[in-house]
């Protein structure tokens, strides 16, 4: 069998288990208990590995923010000489099955959504979604919010999710699709969708009336609470098609707002990196260009799984973010047909005539066409200690799928 | 007849798109009823009642719920186990009507997938990316057209191989003009189809040949372009005798013309055997050989059959030859009378200065460059040029002329980062500039080619130049004689009668054809050669 | 379904237009079928990798 042939048969076997994925959501938990190999006094961060000393504003105000949530110090100024001491270990959350959006920062006592991928067996968390710590605010109000989370909210879902015997996500985000969401930066109908199936059991859990009551309203009324479930729930249906010898398929996209990088399945473990690009779009008010971080966070494992840019078509709330034109915004999601292996059965889009998401991005198409995943995002501030500023479109530098192209080739033909 | 329940867990569908899909499978042979829903508690109520899954034996139907997706089917058993075995591709269905990609397709493969009816790619990206792309489309099946330049010999002959290989022609690399099934592709003029098939390297020859064709009320049946290279020894000749079997196979070509530069000598001698053998007739057209250094037996026999084979040294012969064949009359102005030719250069000749001693040729066209070289060769007129043929003197500083010089402005040199001169004339006008105010030019010989993709109006480009140069030849007592060809035909956007008339206008002397404004010139710088002598 | 030459010659060929778009306007222009080709130097024109896609893809 000639290379191109194992790398066909390898990118068809990489799209079987995408495709074939069943990602149930089965509990809400605390980091500490659920996800593999974190240990006390580490921080996960978005994106691939980066150093202290070269993490962007952003995440380094989000690492402040945990080092004050955990009580490892007691003020900022102490939780930055704490950092950079060196006795904080810093991992990419995709080193332990983990994302994270934004900054994507988690600690032991941070609560995750967990997923099981019950076609596979495989498990995937991803933290709690808010505007403010996880764009690097580290203010008392920002840690109250993740307070709440970890003590009120996680809690409660935990339970009712539980109950439930766990809430099968996919056919509500198929559901999502055809209402408007995209899965990243579109998560109304999914938030709601999933409120609606959790309410009742959140009611019937014996919780504390004020807790129930709380929950009902954090769900109720979050427009972006689905985003930590999307998240979590690509991820675990993208690691079964990690390692696939001789795949080009991309398994991840993350962001640290120093690089962009991504990893290959056929050369698992390891990361292709370049500069992170700029985000085009809008500034919530009293921001300026000038103020904007670079890209940021491990949301895009949404669009490596084929949803967000990939299915902007299928989300006319957002057309702001592409230009403003539904034609553009189904023009990126046609695209991103020309750089994967297949479409998805089970995600249609009813603007492209309930064609499926384009899904399983090659690297080999990537560089042959020169066209670079698109992915609408969130903007985070350049400088440590603020909230989100606005969000749009960025594209991957292609440095990152033409350096994985000659590794590829170094591994398999060297 | 069997009822049916196949359930997918965990896949949802929108009702109304499952609706069609439940219609579809219903109108399959076989089937009575098919209904497809999520098995919400109400829709497995309405199966129920329906007949599905009644005795609670179906423990899959019994056990689905709203996020699962039920088919029910009721019909022929073969029927119903069909569709059960292949629900996947029911339920992946889109919608009838198909998305067409609004953004164009990246790739030559992309292009294939969605339209498998083309047939010939038409490449003209830069030559570094150009074998590359030409690969690809043999790889769809596609023939090529390659305009792109720069293309490596190794490559050229690797193409042509493989596509050789895959019954499929590549014509180029550095081939500027084609007709194909009726399309005149590249710099094409607005040629009619008629009984005349051609092959040949050169984008220039053909357009001259074929335009001088349809000037003459006929038309061209095929023209393949081969690229400059094709008859050179390292490449072959494949895709001119590619070419060849394929005009003789054409049943709307009655004759072909051969159009070249000299062949390499391995290559003349299979070229040579192959068109003995060809059923039609074949005008062999060479331009640049040196005298008796192709033999061709049993030239100009006008029998019927296998062997008649016509030598010309000119692309008008080649036209009045081909025309002949084909039955069609020639044209009395390709036949021009040298005695008036050599009266008229007579009458120029004494309006110049002494000093006026040499002739500038500025071609935009690189056979008719050659053209003009094999012209004056023939009579034993020497000239310098950045393309010289055998016999001609090398330019040392191809942008500088010396005595007699004849520029191809299309050669590689000057075509380097910049458009042909055929598109944009500034390098052109940049040349006759320095050439009108060289006080020892006499005459100045000019090619205009008009067509598909050229200037829109390329004699305008150059008139006020030429208006500069005879004036300033004035102004030092003498007289500038400008010489021109139009190639073009009446179909030409450009309008040939316009683009001739403005030259006459300013007193250029044009010529009907490239061969024929050489033969004027070759006449006056005799002349002007005996004055010298005798002076 | 690859045209074979006799039949590209005298049928009527459908165009991909690789380059250059006066090409492709020039033969639309007459009436021919053409699918426009929206071309970049492959691999960013990058040689090497162009050389590594021209075997894996």
């Amino acid at each position: 069998m000639s290379l191109r042939e194992r790398i066909n048969a390898a990118n068809e076997e990489a799209l079987r288990r995408i495709v074939a994925a069943d990602p149930v959501l089965v509990d809400v938990a605390p980091a500490s208990e659920v996800i593999p190999g974190l240990r006390d006094r580490m921080i996960l961060h978005s994106g691939p590995p980066v150093a202290w000393d070269r993490m962007c504003g952003a995440q380094r105000g989000a690492a402040i923010g945990m080092c004050l949530f955990e009580g490892w110090a007691n003020d900022p100024a102490e939780a930055e000489r704490l950092l950079n001491s060196g006795e904080i270990a810093q991992e990419p959350n995709h080193h332990h099955a983990t994302v994270g959006p934004m900054a994507g920062t988690i600690t032991r006592n941070m609560w995750v959504w967990v997923v099981e991928n019950r076609a596979f067996g495989n498990r995937a968390f991803c933290r709690q979604v808010e505007s403010f710590q996880q764009f690097g605010d580290y203010s008392a109000e920002a840690l109250a919010a993740l307070a709440k989370w970890r003590d009120i909210w996680g809690p409660a879902l935990g339970a009712a999710v539980r109950k439930m015997g766990g809430l099968p996500l996919k056919p509500l985000v198929a559901r999502a699709l055809h209402m408007g969401d995209e899965m990243h930066n579109r998560v109304v109908a999914s938030s709601s969708l999933f409120a609606n199936a959790v309410a009742p059991v959140l009611v019937d859990c014996g919780l504390p009336k004020e807790q129930v009551l709380s929950t009902l309203y954090y769900t109720g009324n979050h427009p972006f609470l689905f985003l930590g479930l999307s998240m979590a729930a690509a991820k675990a249906s993208m690691d079964p098609a990690r390692g696939v010898e001789a795949s080009t398929v991309v398994t991840a996209m993350a962001r640290n707002g120093t690089e962009f990088g991504i990893q290959v399945s056929g050369l698992e473990g390891e990361w292709f990196t370049a500069p992170a690009p700029r985000v085009h779009g809008l500034l919530l008010p009293g921001w300026k260009e000038e103020d904007a971080g670079l890209d940021m966070g491990d949301s895009a494992i949404t669009e490596t799984v084929g949803w967000g840019g990939f299915a902007i078509g299928g989300a006319p709330g957002i057309l702001a973010f592409t230009g403003g034109t539904a034609e553009q915004a189904l023009a990126y999601s046609r695209d991103m047909r020309t750089i994967s292996v297949g479409t998805s059965p089970d995600y249609l889009l009813p603007a492209l005539n309930f064609e499926g998401t384009a899904v399983g991005i090659d690297i080999r198409k990537v560089v042959q066409t020169n066209t670079v995943p698109v992915i609408d995002t969130a903007i985070a501030h350049r400088e440590p200690g603020h909230g989100i500023i606005g969000g749009g479109i960025v594209r991957p530098p292609l440095e990152c799928f033409s350096r994985a192209l000659a590794r590829f080739s170094e591994k398999y033909q060297g | 007849m069997l009822r049916k329940t196949v359930v997918r867990k965990n896949r949802y569908l929108d009702s109304v798109f499952l609706m069609r899909v439940a219609r579809r499978i219903a109108a399959q042979p076989g089937i009575q009823d098919a209904s497809a829903l999520m098995a919400t508690e109400a829709n497995r109520k309405v199966l129920l009642g329906m007949g599905y899954g009644e005795d609670g034996r179906d423990a899959e139907f019994a056990a689905a719920g709203a996020n699962d997706l039920v088919l029910a089917i009721e019909g022929e058993a073969t029927a119903v186990a069909a569709i059960a075995a292949d629900l996947d591709t029911w339920l992946s269905m889109a919608s009838g009507a198909s998305t067409e990609p609004a953004q164009e397709p990246r790739s030559i493969a992309e292009a294939v997938a969605r339209r498998p009816d083309c047939s010939m790619a038409v490449i003209s990206v830069p030559g570094e990316h150009a074998a590359r792309e030409a690969r690809a489309a043999l790889k769809e099946g596609l023939h090529v057209f390659l305009f792109s330049s720069n293309v490596s010999v190794e490559d050229e002959r690797s193409l042509k191989l493989e596509a050789r290989d895959r019954g499929l022609l590549v014509m180029g690399p550095d081939c500027g003009t084609a007709f194909i099934g009726g399309a005149g592709i590249g710099f094409a003029n607005a040629v009619r189809r008629g009984p005349i098939g051609i092959v040949g390297p050169s984008g220039t020859g053909l357009q001259e040949f074929s335009s001088l064709v349809h000037q003459a009320g006929s038309g061209i049946s095929n023209g393949i372009g081969t690229g400059s290279r094709d008859l050179s020894d390292a490449i072959g000749g494949i895709s001119t005798l590619m070419g060849i079997d394929a005009l003789e196979a054409d049943p709307a070509t009655k004759a072909i013309a051969v159009l070249s530069k000299p062949p390499g000598k391995k290559t003349t001698a299979r070229l040579l055997d192959r068109l003995r053998l060809c059923s039609k007739p074949v005008i062999l057209c060479l331009l640049g050989a040196e005298p008796g250094s192709i033999e061709i037996p049993n030239p100009g026999s006008t029998s019927k059959g296998p062997g008649h084979l016509w030598p010309t040294a000119t692309i008008d012969e080649a036209v009045c030859l081909a025309l002949g064949t084909a039955g069609v009359s020639e044209p009395e102005q390709l036949r021009p009378d040298p005695a008036s030719m050599r009266a008229q250069a007579a009458a120029i000749l004494g309006e110049l200065r002494p000093e006026q001693r040499h002739i500038r040729g500025l071609f935009a066209g690189g056979t008719l460059c050659y053209q003009t070289q094999t012209s004056f060769l023939g009579s034993g007129l020497i000239a310098h040029s950045n393309a010289p043929i055998h016999g001609m003197l090398q330019l040392p500083d191809p942008w500088e002329s010396r005595e007699n010089t004849f520029v191809d402005l299309g050669a590689g040199l000057f075509v380097e980062g910049r458009p042909h001169p055929m598109i944009d004339a500034s390098l052109r006008k940049k040349r006759l500039e320095q050439e009108g105010a060289d006080p020892t030019v006499a005459v100045i010989l000019l090619d205009f080619i008009l067509g598909a993709i050229s200037s829109e109006n390329p004699v305008g480009d150059l008139l006020e130049t030429i208006r500069t140069a005879q004036a300033s030849a004035e102004r030092r007592g003498g007289h500038l004689c400008v010489v021109a060809s139009v190639c073009g035909t009446d179909g030409d956007s450009q309008n040939l009668q316009a683009q001739v008339r403005a030259l006459t206008e300013i007193g250029v002397l044009v010529f009907p054809s490239n061969a024929q404004a050489a033969a004027f010139c070759r006449e006056a710088m005799t002349l002007l050669a005996e004055r010298k002598e005798v002076g | 379904m690859p045209v074979n030459l006799d039949e590209l010659l005298q049928g009527k060929p459908v165009f991909i237009n690789v380059g250059v778009r006066a090409f492709g306007d020039s033969l639309r222009e007459a009436g021919h079928e053409v699918i426009y080709l929206d071309w970049s130097p492959p691999a960013g024109g990058d040689p090497r990798l162009a050389a590594i896609l021209d075997d894996l893809l």
